[in-house]
């Protein structure tokens, strides 16, 4: 009892000394901000949170506008159009694409091919009018940059609707969902900013380490067209016959892998040891930046057309399948290529022939794939 | 046969860096907002003065110099943090891209000269005759250099 009355006349002297006869202000407030927190707390850290979305909101427009800066110039600069492309560049940001059905799935691979194949024909045609004076590497090239800037534009819009919905409904569900997610939308939105510029100029990006490793091999062998922007080379590989496949650069390109494999396999009556899949692969936090891992399975990305493809024909002819891959994260990925990555691609070949010695015989067929996009790698 | 290895060349690319000041809203700060953080920071610097008056003439009490400097330093220690919070956000706002570099190499001296990144370079491309024997060059490398500030993990 004596300690309890002696800390409460110790809180006394405290709270009153400094203020003197002013300290009922001081108990005033202290009452105020308990109750403004209890019943307002949850709006307050709503508004910080809105806060700092907006932040990045203001960092993604900045982002969206200079991506979109940027594609024009290098449609001015390439294309040498007579009139100005900024209204068809608008246009065709808002350009989407409607996925088919999957209610009935079966050969809804082919449908998504042929929707595939529909988008890239009209995104070519809309580059061609945008850019008449460009050869096919550049159009290539202006397509992939469009298709970054354009994907700027929709994280953008995305983020704005999440925030504005947020901000109108004052849900902190909402925002604080919009919150969480931010930091990895933004690292996606920077690795996009940053492959705008290589688009644009044309430079490898870390996503294409697959198919430089395709290129280092093909190096003095002649190679011929086997797929719709795929080209294949027959090089002579510890003993072994490779036949190695790749998109066709230098333009940005990621071909037709699965039907070049498909082609590759027929013309071989399915008399292939074994399929060598090379390809950048995302990497966990903690781990380096162009490390190499081996496995089994069609390393193939994307929407998943090509791995179908692979994975039937092998199938077919029972054909084992290796992969080797190279660690990125996904800003490496889609920006210029990083020393590390580069300097993996020897590493990375060293691998394919220990895999060739240890699975397969003298004289026998292999296919090597060097998937992903071809943009400043030739062949 | 050792490859030389020449400097960098500069200054030969015409492309904005993305990294350069923008004129867009996005970068810029309010003037409102500016002119409340000057104003905040000129009273600041008021009371302080005021209170070193305060402290100075005799038979004023010491305590209304106590509240004036509390009051100062606070100002000013706000206003200050908002600036620099405002500099910072245009400073997030750039995008740095590191300098991307080309290798060019002769296959038949080994010859090698590093550049910067031209448009219409790729890899395996043949380019300009080598310097010393005069045979077509091939590009062996394209690629940026970054140098991480690696943080020390215990994994």
């Amino acid at each position: 009892m004596n300690e309890m009355a002696t800390i409460t006349a110790l809180q006394n002297q405290i709270m009153q000394e400094p203020f003197g006869e002013y300290s009922w202000i001081l108990n005033v407030l202290i009452y105020v901000f308990f109750f403004v927190f209890m019943f307002y707390g949850q709006k307050i850290n709503t508004y910080i949170m809105l806060r700092e979305v907006e932040g990045s909101l203001y960092k993604l427009k900045y982002i969206k506008d200079k991506g979109r800066k940027k594609a024009i110039e290098a449609i001015k600069e390439i294309g040498k159009a007579e009139t100005d492309p900024t209204a068809r560049v608008d246009r065709f940001l808002e350009y989407f694409t409607i996925a088919p059905k999957s209610l009935d799935p079966a050969g809804i691979v082919g449908k998504l091919e042929h929707i595939l194949d529909v988008r890239e024909t009209r995104f070519k045609d809309d580059v061609k009018l945008m850019a008449p004076e460009a050869d096919r590497t550049q159009i290539n090239n202006l397509e992939n940059t469009l298709e970054a800037a354009m994907a700027l534009n929709f994280i953008y819009k995305i983020i704005r609707h999440f925030y504005l919905l947020g901000k109108k409904t004052l849900s902190l569900y909402i925002i604080m969902q919009l919150q969480m997610i931010l930091p990895l939308v933004m690292r996606e939105a920077e690795a996009y900013a940053n492959a705008l510029k290589a688009f644009a100029e044309g430079q490898p990006i870390g996503d294409g380490v697959g198919a430089l490793v395709a290129a280092r091999l093909t190096q003095g062998h002649p190679t011929r067209i086997i797929a719709k922007d795929c080209i294949a080379a027959t090089v002579p590989l510890e003993g072994r016959t490779a036949y190695v496949v790749k998109a066709e650069g230098p333009g940005g390109n990621v071909g037709k892998p699965g039907e070049a494999v498909k082609t590759v396999i027929e013309e071989n009556e399915g008399k292939i040891a074994t399929i060598i899949m090379v390809d950048a692969a995302l990497k966990l936090e903690g781990e380096e930046v162009g490390e190499i891992a081996e496995g089994v399975g069609a390393a193939i990305g994307g929407p998943g057309v090509d791995q179908f493809k692979i994975e039937e024909s092998i199938l077919e002819h029972r054909i084992p399948i290796n992969a080797v891959i190279i660690k990125e994260d996904i800003g490496d990925a889609v920006s210029p290529m990083r020393k590390e990555i580069f300097e993996a691609v020897d590493k990375a070949i060293e691998r394919i022939k220990q895999v060739i010695l240890e699975k397969t015989k003298e004289g026998d067929k292999v296919i090597i794939v060097g998937v992903g996009n071809t943009i400043g790698i030739g062949q | 046969m050792l490859g030389l290895v020449t400097p960098l060349a500069s200054g030969n690319r015409k492309v904005k860096k993305m990294s350069e000041p923008s004129s867009s809203a996005a970068a810029k700060i309010s003037s409102f907002a500016l002119l409340v953080i000057f104003l905040t920071l000129a009273l600041s610097l008021v009371a302080l003065i005021l209170a070193i008056n305060v402290l100075y003439t005799p038979n004023q009490e010491p305590s209304v110099a106590g509240y004036l400097l509390l009051i100062g330093f606070l100002g000013v220690a706000l206003s200050t943090y908002v600036l620099l919070q405002t500099r910072k956000r245009i400073k997030r706002l750039r995008i740095k891209t590191p300098p991307v570099i080309t290798t060019v190499e002769c296959r038949k001296c080994g010859f090698k000269n590093i550049r910067d990144f031209q448009r219409g370079d790729y890899i395996f491309k043949e380019v300009e005759p080598c310097e010393k024997c005069k045979e077509n060059t091939l590009i062996t490398a394209i690629y940026r250099e970054v140098k991480e500030k690696r943080k020390k993990t215990r994994f």
